[in-house]
């Protein structure tokens, strides 16, 4: 061989300056061609023509204070003190006054938790028994028992029954969905068909039917004297609904697992059901946790549902109170504050789905 | 290519010192579906050896080495490991299979877990060995396949060649007297190829007994005590690599060999 000529490597030069600027991005990006132009105009058409009168309704010409008759002073602009009248109602339902505290106390430990889970202080196994105890915790603050004054099922009520119902209902179907999952994924023929039996039937049904079942029909099936009090019928009646559904969810996430992991778990003298626990789930959940926290958010917003079955949830406390007599004609104002709570609700719950997705370092690849 | 005096031998008279037989097939048939995929494989392997399986796609060399470990199951014959038959109950299998470690053409690392993770996961949770003692042995192996300051990486983070190192290593951990290898290059760049196979070299050379599929020649000629070239789910010829490579008796081995060689 001749001697090689010695390779040099060209330095690095900077990238090119990019024309930046506002206008520029507008050019670009958003009047682009005929068909952007054409939406990005009538966008600000629609934009310029309603929300001006958004603002002059919600904020300039409402009424914060006063009762019903300082809002009609003010016909053109919204009535803020419905919602501030009918605060605690909304909240809590017809919950005893007394006895308040309790919904405070709740709110304030589910706080705690998010908080805690949220900046990672929480991890591990701490984090997931937390989380489970938490349906016993709600059940017992705000129904009683153990040392507290019971209080009857048929004053629960507002954002409080919602909240509790859609916890209990996600935190209680996440497992069982896994459970069934696993069963539905597993060799045994018995297994397999009872899980998809169970599956395919609930999903089969709309969540409406299912509150109906649980709620006026079981109690006919189960032997005399054996009674299950109705919050808890319709609570199992939403959490089947949604394991049913979670199961598909985490189904998608078995399935997607290659065929090596299983093999070199295998060969490594790992048992199968430790397989499952520290190989197979841990990947299948990861990769399902979009549509998994998809699934949270539509539970609560099903919770909406229970007013069929005669419970007064959110937004069967909303309709109530947009009936009372002193304050006709403001249903608009309950609407509307409802939107806002199920949507600050459901967007940050989407918000920390996707923040989880990216601060994954195994799903970053 | 140089000669090597050791591969001029017969394999009779292998310089194998202990001739206790490790590995036995006998009479093993299996199938997939009506597909035949291994007939009538009878193969001895001595402890110690070093084999290098051959043969083009669809000849049924992984599924031979695969059968070993129990990935696949036979349905005729019957294979021995250390005497004992693989065979009976789950635990009496996975018993057997303790002693066999295998190395994947695709690494199958565990993703969700960092390098030293992967590697004590199965002292741990298999052989219920504690933590701190798992981790001393990982980083031991680690360190043996030259990737000891990866340890808290992800495999995701590592290259393909670094990702089999750590393979070779999480087998390493269970201390298996037997080491399978399934196409272990076949995946990798050709730059990282070398590296990965100068960590086999290593082991060979250290006395475990080692049974590799690959198309890798100049590794099956320095490294194996014998070859074994398969086609349609038969062993068609076994020799010492010398003789395999000069002397291949059967057309069949000719023609894969000016094939592989060619290139």
């Amino acid at each position: 061989m001749t001697n090689p000529t010695i390779f040099v490597p060209k330095p690095d030069r900077e990238a090119p300056a990019q024309a930046k600027g506002f206008l520029h991005w507008l050019k670009h990006h958003v009047f682009n061609g005929w068909f952007n132009s054409a939406l990005a105009l009538s966008l600000i058409a629609i934009i310029a023509l309603t929300v001006p009168q958004v603002i002059q309704w919600a904020f300039i010409k409402a009424t914060w204070v006063g009762d019903a008759a300082n809002c009609k002073t003010s016909p053109d602009g919204a009535c803020w003190s419905f919602i501030a009248a009918k605060f605690r109602v909304l909240m809590v339902g017809v919950y005893p006054a007394a006895e308040s505290w309790r919904g405070i106390v709740g709110a304030l430990v589910l706080a705690i938790l998010i908080i805690t889970t949220i900046t990672n202080h929480l991890k591990g196994k701490v984090l997931i028994v937390a989380w489970l105890l938490l349906p016993v915790f709600g059940y017992w603050i705000i129904g009683g028992g153990f040392g507290l004054n019971e209080v009857d099922q048929s004053s629960w009520g507002g954002l409080m029954l919602s909240v509790l119902l859609a916890l209990v209902g996600i935190i209680v179907s996440i497992p069982l969905g896994i459970v069934l999952a696993l069963g539905r994924f597993s060799g045994s023929p018995i297994t397999k068909s009872l899980c998809i039996g169970f599956i395919e039937t609930v999903r089969g049904v709309p969540l409406i039917t299912i509150l109906f079942m649980s709620s006026v029909m079981m109690p006919l099936f189960l032997p005399p004297g054996f009674i299950i009090d109705n919050m808890l019928r319709i609570q199992t009646g939403m959490i089947f609904f949604s394991a049913a559904y979670v199961a598909e969810v985490v189904r998608g996430g078995l399935q997607a697992l290659p065929k090596g992991q299983f093999e070199a778990a295998s060969s490594l003298g790992i048992s199968y059901p430790k397989t499952l626990y520290l190989i197979v789930l841990p990947q299948a959940l990861r990769h399902v946790l979009p549509p998994l926290i998809g699934r949270c958010i539509s539970m609560f917003k099903n919770t909406s549902l229970v007013i069929i079955v005669g419970l007064l949830d959110f937004l069967g406390m909303i309709k109530s109170a947009s009936l009372d007599s002193e304050w006709l004609g403001f249903e608009t104002e309950a609407y509307v504050f409802g939107a806002v709570v199920y949507f600050s609700i459901c967007y940050s719950l989407s918000r920390y789905g996707a923040h989880l997705e990216k601060s994954d370092p195994v799903l970053q690849k | 290519m140089t000669e090597n005096t050791r591969d001029s031998d017969t394999i009779d008279n292998d310089a194998i010192n202990n001739n206790e037989i490790t590995i036995e097939f006998k009479n093993v048939n299996k199938w997939y579906g009506d597909f035949h995929a291994l007939k009538d494989i009878n193969l001895k392997v001595h402890k110690g050896e070093r084999i290098v399986i051959c043969g083009p796609s669809g000849s049924g060399k992984s599924t031979l080495i695969r059968c070993i470990n129990h990935l696949e199951e036979i349905q005729e014959g019957q294979i021995f490991i250390d005497q004992q038959e693989l065979a009976g109950s789950e635990k009496q299998i996975d018993n057997v299979c303790r002693e066999v470690g295998m190395v994947f053409q695709q690494f199958n690392l565990f993703p969700h877990m960092t390098i030293l993770e992967n590697l004590c996961l199965a002292p741990v949770w298999a052989n219920k060995l504690p933590q701190i003692e798992a981790e001393k042995i990982a980083l031991k192996h680690l360190h043996r396949v030259g990737i000891g300051d990866q340890a808290d990486k992800y495999p995701g983070q590592l290259s393909g060649g670094q990702q089999q190192r750590v393979a070779i290593a999480r087998a390493l951990c269970m201390s298996p007297k037997i080491l399978l290898f399934d196409e272990p290059t076949s995946a990798l760049d050709p730059e990282m190829i070398k590296e990965v196979l100068d960590v086999m070299v290593e082991l060979a050379e250290s006395g475990i007994t080692m049974i590799c599929v690959t198309h890798e020649m100049g590794f099956a000629q320095s490294v194996a005590d014998r070859v074994i070239f398969m086609d349609v789910g038969e062993i068609i010829e076994e020799k010492a690599p010398y003789e395999f490579f000069n002397n291949p008796e059967m057309d069949r081995t000719q023609k894969f060999l000016e094939q592989i060689l060619s290139n």
